[in-house]
């Protein structure tokens, strides 16, 4: 590998945002023919290190070298001639434009007669190329599609060719919505591509992805580079303990005997054939699984819009209910507001004194919250977008928790979550549910279900299957995901 | 295997029905045009003839000119509400310098468009919201036409009287000229590669900039052709009116922006229809002769207007609404 030559080199890259070290002197090389896989926990300056290396952020202090030729005024515009691009995580088409207009947009030599048969054609064959039998048209308009197909999109886009040279290709996320099909088909392709010569920055939560994909760990700390090394060397309790994180613990819950509680949640999908319900009582996790974007979301609003309603057609919920919105950007957070008046907004009745909402008992419940969840924060009256990602989503689950909802509705909040912020929220999803909360959890990741008590697998729209905990495996869910019915 | 086959029809299915939808939304504007029309054949046979519709639209096509300016100002996320006294100022300007000093004229119609550009560069680069920029904007531009035009009066250019007064064979000047201001706005902001980054730039503009494409040069290149549109529309207007008055248009302002949701267009995400805006300003246009037809009184004409807006929108909501229950 030493061999190789470096694609980019950076040295002793520092940016601070405000008070906050998010780099504190970084050293990275990325070789042609390898996968880095990049990991840290939310905050350790990953998406920061990111947004350096794409242009996008101009650091502090730093020596960017590609190709062996120093960049000093390096951004943007270099980063794209020199063929460095990313997938950023949050996901960056235009939902007004069709798919091939997005192509059109990164790149410049587009233009002209016939451009966007020429861009339609372009993204159409990596799409191809990547994720075969993918299904979709470069005419569609982006916002028609579903976020996981518009996710496919952003990848393929990014490993287009023009004009430009492509040297590396930097993926922050790139599974957080696809299920796990796609997602396979996407590290086939990443492995494809480095083999030919392309170099890869693969940042993932999933310590499975970047085991299976890279071919060196670099593992990030609080602004800097912790230890990196051959993949090989590592394992998954390695990498959660250089990460600083707590030890994985593999689903520790002692088996639980069915509950007999009251029923709090009883609703059939709309378009369910046969007799299937959800029942979720008082006391009970409840899983709801299957491949991403199968009607799990949907009936967590259904839930959510049934609940106040005594008896509503299909659906019977009992107790108020909070949701968790697992697209924070643009379901969770209001971005104008403070951390504490994101979480008190879901009290509002029990923050008000008189006609007025009390700044002291907002500033109380966010005191309260901050502890039990260890929101990273200096000040709690602070913007909520000065959080990282992890600790955005901790105030979101702060704000359903906080609030009196007896039933939690949770819309796969773990998304792009570092594992830290996750053991914590699984702990107290654990501790809510033995004093009496319900929670309905929709999550892609197959380790979540197992703090459940009770997992429906979807599949088109409708319950596919309903486990035990006891029932619940990977190979059950799998093949409950995907068999054909009947 | 079993992925494909299973994930493949429900993704056809579903651009089938956002196609359907989409055609539905599409049409909305020339449904709503094809209606008033037909209402007012229904009423007065007589008035569509080619001499009838000549008269009624004579106005539309100021109007359809402000309206496109408008919409290229919504398409990337601002609001112009400075557009109804600029057309007249631009009116008072045409009426006295162009017409006397064609030389002095021409360069303070251009500096009114570089002046245009440069609001849209003070909105991007300050980062503040484009109603109270432009709100005050308005202003400016009233007490300048005032200045250049302190009582109503002034003629039109004769060439400019002359163009705006052509027969065209067969089909009336106005419609004309009217496919002509949609044909042009929309090859130029939906078909070419540019007007994508345009376009881009109202829906996702992180991911546009990210892509290495100035936002500041989109909008000072979007603002600059609001304000050429401004320019054309007043010009047409004094070409009909062949005298001015600092006041002349000022009711452009809300009749534009009406005029672009009408044709399909959204306040925010880039999502506008250059076709549909010139229909959306037709639409608007015949609706003040249909209320005359129907013997309303002119004081409830803009009441008139602003119901088939009501109308139009809660049609097209509904639309979006069967489009999520299905």
């Amino acid at each position: 590998m030493s061999q190789s030559p470096v694609v980019i080199q950076v040295e002793g890259v520092a940016k601070s945002f405000g008070a906050v070290r998010a780099l504190d002197g970084v050293d990275l090389a990325i070789a042609t023919h390898e996968c880095v896989g990049l990991i840290g926990h939310n905050g350790a300056g990953k998406s920061t290190l990111m947004h350096v290396l794409a242009g996008t952020l101009t650091p502090d202090k730093a020596a960017i070298q590609v190709n062996g030729d120093a960049q000093p005024g390096y951004g943007i515009e270099l980063a794209h001639k020199l063929g460095i691009r990313c997938v950023f995580q949050e996901l960056s088409l235009c939902p007004n434009l069709t798919v091939a207009e997005n192509a059109r947009i990164l790149h410049p030599a587009l233009r002209g007669f016939g451009w966007r048969r020429r861009a339609g054609a372009l993204i159409k064959a990596k799409l191809d190329e990547v994720f075969p039998g993918h299904g979709l048209s470069a005419d569609a308009v982006v916002s028609d599609l579903a976020i996981g197909q518009r996710q496919m999109i952003e990848i393929a886009r990014a490993f287009t060719v023009t004009s430009e040279p492509l040297r590396l290709v930097i993926l922050d996320e790139p599974t957080s919505s696809l299920d796990g099909h796609t997602a396979a088909q996407l590290f086939a392709f990443i492995r494809r591509s480095v083999e030919a010569g392309l170099s890869c920055i693969l940042i993932s939560h999933l310590l499975g992805e970047i085991l299976g994909t890279s071919d060196r760990v670099v593992v990030m700390r609080d602004g800097r580079v912790v230890t990196s090394g051959p993949t090989a060397s590592f394992d998954r309790n390695k990498l959660v303990a250089a990460m600083g994180g707590a030890e994985a613990h593999s689903g520790a819950v002692t088996a639980a005997t069915p509950s007999t509680g009251l029923v709090r949640v009883r609703i059939r999908p709309k378009r369910q054939p046969d007799g299937r319900e959800l029942v979720a009582r008082e006391g009970e996790v409840i899983g709801l699984a299957g491949l991403a974007g199968h009607g799990q979301t949907d009936l967590l609003l259904a839930v959510f819009d049934a609940a106040g309603q005594l008896k509503s057609g299909q659906a019977e919920v009992t107790e108020p209910v909070a949701l968790v919105a697992g697209d924070r950007q643009s379901d969770g957070v209001f971005p104008l507001w403070s951390i504490a008046e994101n979480i008190g907004v879901g009290s509002l009745k029990n923050l008000r004194r008189g006609l007025l909402i009390s700044e002291a008992a907002e500033d109380e419940l966010a005191a309260q919250w901050q502890k039990r969840i260890n929101i990273r924060t200096p000040d709690m009256r602070h913007s909520i977008l000065s959080l990282s990602g992890g600790n955005q989503q901790k105030a979101l689950f702060a704000r359903a928790l906080g609030s009196d909802a007896r039933i939690v509705l949770m819309d796969d909040p773990m998304r792009g979550v570092d594992i830290g912020t996750k053991l914590d929220v699984y702990d107290l999803v654990r501790g809510e549910a033995r004093a009496g909360r319900t929670f309905l959890w929709y999550t892609t990741e197959m380790d979540e279900l197992s703090y459940c008590d009770r997992v429906y697998v979807f599949r088109n729209g409708v319950i596919a299957a309903d486990l035990m905990r006891s029932e619940v495996s990977e190979d059950s869910v799998i093949g409950a995901s995907f068999a054909e019915v009947g | 295997m079993s992925v494909q086959s299973q994930v493949a029809p429900t993704s056809i299915g579903m651009s089938r029905l956002h196609d359907g939808r989409r055609l539905l939304r599409a049409v909305l504007p020339a449904l709503s045009l094809a209606l008033i029309i037909l209402a007012i054949w229904a009423l007065n046979p007589r008035a569509i003839s080619y001499f009838g519709l000549t008269l009624m639209l004579s106005l539309a096509v100021p109007v359809a000119l402000a309206t496109v300016g408008q919409m290229m100002v919504m398409a990337v996320n601002d609001l112009d509400l400075s557009i109804g006294s600029f057309v007249g100022l631009v009116g008072c300007v045409t009426a006295t310098w162009l017409r006397d000093e064609p030389l002095i004229g021409v360069l303070i119609l251009v500096g009114l468009v570089l002046a245009y550009m440069l609001v849209g560069a003070m909105i991007h680069l300050r980062n503040l919201p484009s109603i109270v920029v432009t709100l005050g904007m308005f202003f400016v531009w009233q007490g300048l036409a005032i200045l250049v035009l302190p009582k109503p009066g002034g003629h039109a250019p004769d060439w400019l009287h002359g163009l705006m007064a052509v027969k065209t064979p067969l089909v009336p000047f106005p419609i004309v000229a009217a496919l002509v201001i949609g044909i042009v706005a929309y090859v130029g902001l939906m078909r070419t590669s540019y007007g994508v980054i345009l376009r881009g730039a109202g829906g996702n503009p992180v991911a546009v900039s990210r892509a290495g494409w100035s936002l500041l040069r989109g909008k000072m290149i979007m603002f600059g052709l609001a304000g050429f549109c401004g320019v054309l529309a007043g010009m047409a207007l004094i070409g009909l009116t062949t005298s001015a008055d600092a006041n002349l248009a000022n009711g452009y302002t809300l009749l534009s922006i009406a005029g672009v949701i009408l044709g399909g267009g959204e306040f925010v995400g880039g999502r506008v229809s250059p076709i549909g805006a010139v229909i959306g300003a037709l639409t608007l246009t015949l609706a003040g002769s249909l209320l005359n037809f129907m013997h309303i009184s002119p004081d409830w004409q803009v009441a008139g207007q602003g119901a088939i807006l009501i109308v139009v929108l809660a049609a097209r909501t509904l639309i979006n609404r069967a489009g999520v229950s299905a």
